[in-house]
């Protein structure tokens, strides 16, 4: 047999995108979306990391960084840097962003359920600042814009309710790869550009590492299947471990849950999102 | 919103184009319409009618579903209007002296919802096209709420300024995706397609810009040229749930050249005069419709027919 072929480095070419076709997709949508339902103010959490940078970065070039809110809400473990490094990311566009240290009711909470687990503590942590947002939202009279991407969006690699809530996701199409070269092409801090990529609710963190997977690999099964429609097969012969190959489509099926509204026991003759389908930005 | 003028093209002078019997000027209204808001779209449709007649054009097309937007689900009924509705009425009286191209839903006597557009002229509705060809995969969704057309057929335009005979088709968006469409019409004489359209922009990989704008790009220089006629592609702009539609608005000449460079992504008017004598120069060059053989089309179709029967 054979010794598997690694993907080729060209194959990253595949998720290579036109930078300045997005930004400007990007930011009309923010403008757009904002403005149509009377809003005309965006809070975004920021977390240092090279997603929500790249949102606050874009908010700012759609809506002027004066109507610019974000928030960055540390806990005890979370690293110093990370705050460090969302400073400077609001700082490109003379903006500082607010803090909400989340220690003092993470653990209150948590005093009284000690036995509870990193992912508990993590998916509250996450669920915190989701509530900690839509009250700055409503302070602010802005909305929330979210801060998931598409590669985590579809292996299901966030809490729902919590850093999967917002208004409006600019970035819900793009895989990792992409946010990077987004980022690389608005200009964020290197070290955001540079970092490796963490959900920093605990210290020392790794997406990569919790994950079991390294972005600049699953980007491209991910793009190979879901954008281009192929086959497990067609994905495996072009040089992906089967084994890599059947781990992403069984997190995707897995994760379907997350990426749709709660499940409505269908009683009546027009059921909300089944037979009751209207456009969200109905009458805008 | 405010509609602005592009920079780069003047309004036409009234007096030239009536000093040309073979030309006339179409303005290209590019706008965002409301979703599901018909009474603000109709006031928008009345200023920019009377803001397109007042610097001297035509005929003013307007993008596919105008009148209501695009995404319309469960809101087809709600938006839909018959042919003689208070709408279309006033629309039409405000044509009396340039004539209008506008999207709509149109109900039937029995319940059908057709994406049409509405030919407007001399105060009058002058011409239905009900959309044959409704998306139905990706992000499309028209044929569980919308019902096909099933014709295509050219007509007389009586465009105020068009002293001369005009021939035209109407194309909407899908339509154009189909080359049967086109030649259809096209065999029934056309100088100027008008393709009112709600291009969704999609697919941003790199050297592609916009997919879907590359797509048309190709589709109407290619039309124009293989059928020697003008293309007038109105296309929308704005966001529908996060759906961004592309603009890119164009005039192409007969001879596939665009003789209009592309609107951008904004609202805005676009003012372009075809004339009669490109017609004629592109039809000596590329003698194509004196060359068809349209003999051959309609044997091998019957052929193909009586084949068809056999099985």
């Amino acid at each position: 047999m054979s010794p598997t072929p690694r993907p080729s480095a060209s194959s990253v070419d595949a998720l290579e995108i036109d930078t300045a076709v997005v930004e400007e997709l990007l930011c009309g949508f923010i403008h757009d979306e904002v403005h149509k339902v009377g809003f005309d103010s965006v809070v975004v959490g920021a977390s240092g990391g090279v997603d929500s940078s790249l949102v606050v970065a874009l908010a700012c070039r759609a809506l002027g960084a004066e109507h610019v809110y974000p928030v960055t809400m540390p806990y005890s473990t979370s690293s110093v840097q990370s705050e460090e490094d969302a400073r400077a990311v609001c700082a490109q566009y003379g903006i500082e962003p607010e803090v909400e240290n989340i220690t003092d009711q993470i653990d209150a909470y948590f005093t009284r359920h000690p036995d509870a687990g990193l992912t508990r503590r993590g998916n509250k942590m996450a669920r915190e600042r989701m509530t900690i947002l839509y009250d700055r939202s409503m302070a602010h009279g802005s909305l929330v814009l979210g801060t998931s991407n598409k590669t985590e969006l579809l292996l299901g690699y966030g809490t729902l309710f919590g850093d999967m809530a917002s208004a409006l996701n600019p970035i819900g199409d793009l895989y990792k790869t992409q946010v990077y070269a987004m980022g690389g092409a608005l200009g964020l801090p290197v070290r955001v550009l540079t970092k490796a990529p963490t959900a920093d609710l605990w210290t020392g963190q790794s997406d990569e590492e919790e994950l079991g997977l390294r972005y600049a690999i699953v980007d491209v099964v991910l793009f190979r299947l879901i954008d281009e429609r192929r086959s497990r097969a067609e994905v495996v012969a072009m040089g992906f471990e089967a084994a890599l190959v059947d781990d992403v489509m069984r997190r995707v099926r897995a994760s379907q849950y997350k990426r749709r509204p709660p499940v409505i026991a269908k009683v009546s003759a027009r059921t909300i999102d089944r037979d009751f389908r209207y456009p969200r930005d109905w009458g805008r | 919103m405010i509609v602005q003028q592009r920079e780069t093209v003047a309004a036409p002078d009234v007096a030239d184009v009536a000093a040309e019997a073979d030309a006339f000027v179409a303005a290209l209204a590019q706008v965002a319409p409301r979703l599901g808001d018909v009474a603000a779209n109709l006031e928008r449709h009345l200023e920019i009618i009377a803001q397109a007649a007042g610097a001297g054009a035509n005929i003013v097309v307007f993008p596919e579903l105008s009148l209501t937007g695009y995404f319309l689900k469960d809101l087809v009924p709600d938006v839909a209007l018959r042919i003689d509705s208070d709408e279309i009425s006033r629309l039409a009286e405000a044509c009396r002296d340039i004539d209008a191209v506008i999207g709509c839903v149109l109900e039937t006597d029995d319940t059908r919802f057709h994406n049409a557009s509405v030919y407007l002229s001399g105060g009058r509705v002058a011409r239905v096209h009900a959309k044959v060809y409704l998306p139905t995969y990706g992000i499309f969704d028209e044929q569980r709420y919308l019902a096909a057309g099933d014709r295509f057929r050219a007509f007389d335009l009586t465009t105020p300024g068009a002293n001369s005979r005009w021939r035209a088709g109407m194309l909407v968006c899908e339509d154009m995706w189909h080359p049967s469409a086109v030649s259809l019409l096209a065999r029934q004489g056309v100088d100027v397609f008008l393709v009112p359209s709600a291009s969704p922009g999609r697919g941003v990989l790199r050297g592609a810009a916009l997919g879907t704008a590359h797509s048309y790009d190709a589709m109407t220089r290619t039309y124009a040229q293989l059928f020697t006629a003008y293309v007038v592609y109105c296309n929308r702009v704005g966001y529908e749930d996060g759906i961004a539609f592309w603009g890119g608005s164009r005039v192409v000449g007969p001879d596939g050249a665009t003789v209009i460079e592309p609107a951008g992504a904004d609202e805005t008017i676009v003012y372009q005069r075809l004339e009669k004598t490109a017609l004629r120069r592109a039809r000596i060059a590329y003698p194509l419709l004196r060359d068809e053989r349209h003999d051959v089309t309609d044997a091998e179709t019957e052929r193909i027919l009586r084949r068809r029967t056999r099985d």
